[in-house]
């Protein structure tokens, strides 16, 4: 299997008034290509620090990034990311927020017009086209953003949270859906959560974190045909093993508050 | 429900209407209060030559078209800096000190300097309204920018835009509902600046010479006819770039 992205000795301290806090102590993490990685761990655990690093959004205090061998410096189009809280422009359309992009990559007009319909449609959004982000749901504007990262082409597709707002029902349905879109797309995904359920329910290979400094406690492989029964013995199986593994590690963020 | 909303809205001033035209029977001194009929029969006659100064048609032309120039002027120069100034720290520090010592000077203040500088005339006038005006404009300018969400910057960055798109593409956009609140409000200054610069001792033409002009001839129907005409097109100054902000800018409600 071909390493897509290489987090390597990767440690990030933030700095608050003169007051040092570790948040990330050297991880070192490959994500494969075409993989589905969750990465999850208790609040304040780092994990969505380590997303922003590999984004480009923020830098780490040591170590460094590779993406297909070549070194993260900044934000870039190669990683597309997809945000917890609603990022569309609210200016845009549908259709303008998902040509963004394209736009910025100096795609002709139809050409891009063409893909962004793709996306939408995909994400189950026809006839939204040119509607404003103030006039769809939550669900729908997270559907939106998946579109608009994914006609981005990029090379790996980041996730923080992006279904946490959300209410179950949605969840579920948009969870499989990003699946759907995963395997017709073949890309690598880096997807941060705290929900257990939906790390098993996703993944590939599971992420524990520690709680602060976030050091990676555990990797879990999911061994499991989709689509997931979220009920079956061996879901549940995982289910309590992953729970174990974070137990200590919750009560201990706890402690530190 | 909507018929009593707009009798409701009518009844005050209906009513003060009607006390002035009572008091002004009673007063029978048109020099203190003309008779409200004085005041319409100037209204209706916009484009009869008053006091040998014009029309009051014309008279308006030219304060409207001081104001644009005042106006236009100051937006060309406030939304600029207030963009630079809100999106660049550096070049906020190199001016802020300097426009938070001039906002509190009052318009009028500046007139002498004024008549100094551009002699009396039309440039001294227009450079009051352009004081007026600029302040605002580039104080909601500044504010707008500054307030863009981060994560809206952010998940441009990822998608792969550089500094001069974050700010074609992110930050303008983002704070033209802003600027629009600017330009509304110095619209609103800058029509209340000409006709006070019209009264100045320079000035031979526009509503507010005209309201002077009329006092000094005693013609108190002239001069209300004038602050009515000013009243009315304030009005709808500002409802009308009201109108583009509900009109355009709905999606403001979501940057919140």
């Amino acid at each position: 299997m071909k390493v897509k992205l290489k987090v390597e000795n990767l440690t990030k301290i933030f700095e608050f008034n003169g007051n040092k806090v570790k948040a990330l102590d050297n991880i070192n993490l490959d994500v494969y290509e075409n993989e589905f990685l969750t990465v999850m761990g208790p609040s304040g655990c780092g994990k969505t620090t380590l997303l922003r690093i590999i984004a480009g959004l923020d830098y780490p205090t040591e170590g460094r990034v590779l993406l297909d061998g070549r070194e993260v410096k900044g934000p870039g189009a190669d990683r597309g990311v997809v945000f917890q809280q609603y990022t569309l422009m609210p200016w845009r359309t549908v259709l303008k927020n998902v040509t963004f992009g394209l736009e910025l990559k100096g795609i002709p007009k139809k050409e891009r017009i063409e893909i962004a319909k793709k996306f939408i449609k995909m994400v189950g959004l026809e006839g939204f086209e040119d509607a404003y982000p103030y006039q769809l749901s939550g669900g729908m504007q997270q559907r939106v953003a998946i579109a608009r990262t994914l006609a981005n082409d990029p090379e790996i597709v980041l996730m923080d949270e992006p279904f946490a707002a959300l209410d179950a029902q949605t969840r579920n349905i948009l969870q499989n859906e990003l699946l759907k879109i995963w395997e017709k797309e073949k890309k690598t995904v880096f997807f941060v959560t705290h929900s257990v359920d939906e790390a098993i329910y996703l993944s590939d290979r599971v992420v524990v974190l520690t709680a602060r400094p976030g050091r990676i406690k555990e990797i879990v492989k999911i061994d499991l045909e989709r689509p997931r029964d979220r009920t079956s013995i061996e879901f549940l199986e995982y289910r309590k093993k992953i729970l174990n593994i974070l137990r200590d590690e919750v009560l201990k963020s706890l402690k530190q508050r | 429900m909507k018929i009593k909303d707009i009798v409701l809205k009518i009844v005050t001033p209906l009513g003060v209407v009607v006390l002035w035209e009572v008091l002004a029977i009673y007063l029978n001194n048109p020099v203190i209060l003309p008779r409200v009929e004085a005041v319409i029969n100037v209204l209706i006659h916009p484009f009869q030559g008053i006091l040998g100064t014009g029309s009051l048609i014309d008279n308006t032309i030219i304060s409207i078209k001081r104001v644009l120039s005042g106006f236009l002027l100051a937006s060309i120069m406030a939304i600029p800096l207030g963009i630079l100034m809100g999106y660049y720290k550096t070049i906020n520090s190199l001016f802020d000190t300097l426009i938070e010592l001039l906002r509190p000077i009052p318009p009028l203040a500046w007139v002498p300097l004024s008549l100094a500088w551009f002699g009396l005339g039309e440039m001294s006038m227009i450079f009051i309204i352009f004081i007026g005006a600029f302040f605002p404009i580039l104080i909601n300018t500044i504010s707008g920018v500054k307030s863009v969400p981060n994560p809206l910057i952010e998940a441009a960055l990822t998608l792969g835009a550089k500094g001069k798109d974050i700010l074609i593409k992110v930050v303008i956009p983002a704070s033209s509902p802003s600027i629009l609140t600017g330009l509304r409000v110095g619209a609103g200054i800058a029509w209340m600046c000409v006709v006070a610069a019209e009264m100045l001792p320079s000035s031979n033409a526009g509503l507010g010479y005209l309201i002077m002009y009329a006092y000094s001839l005693s013609r108190m129907d002239v001069v209300i006819a004038c602050m009515v005409v000013i009243g009315l097109i304030g009005l709808v100054l500002d409802r009308g770039l009201r109108y583009i902000e509900d009109k355009y800018f709905v999606w403001r409600k979501m940057m919140k």
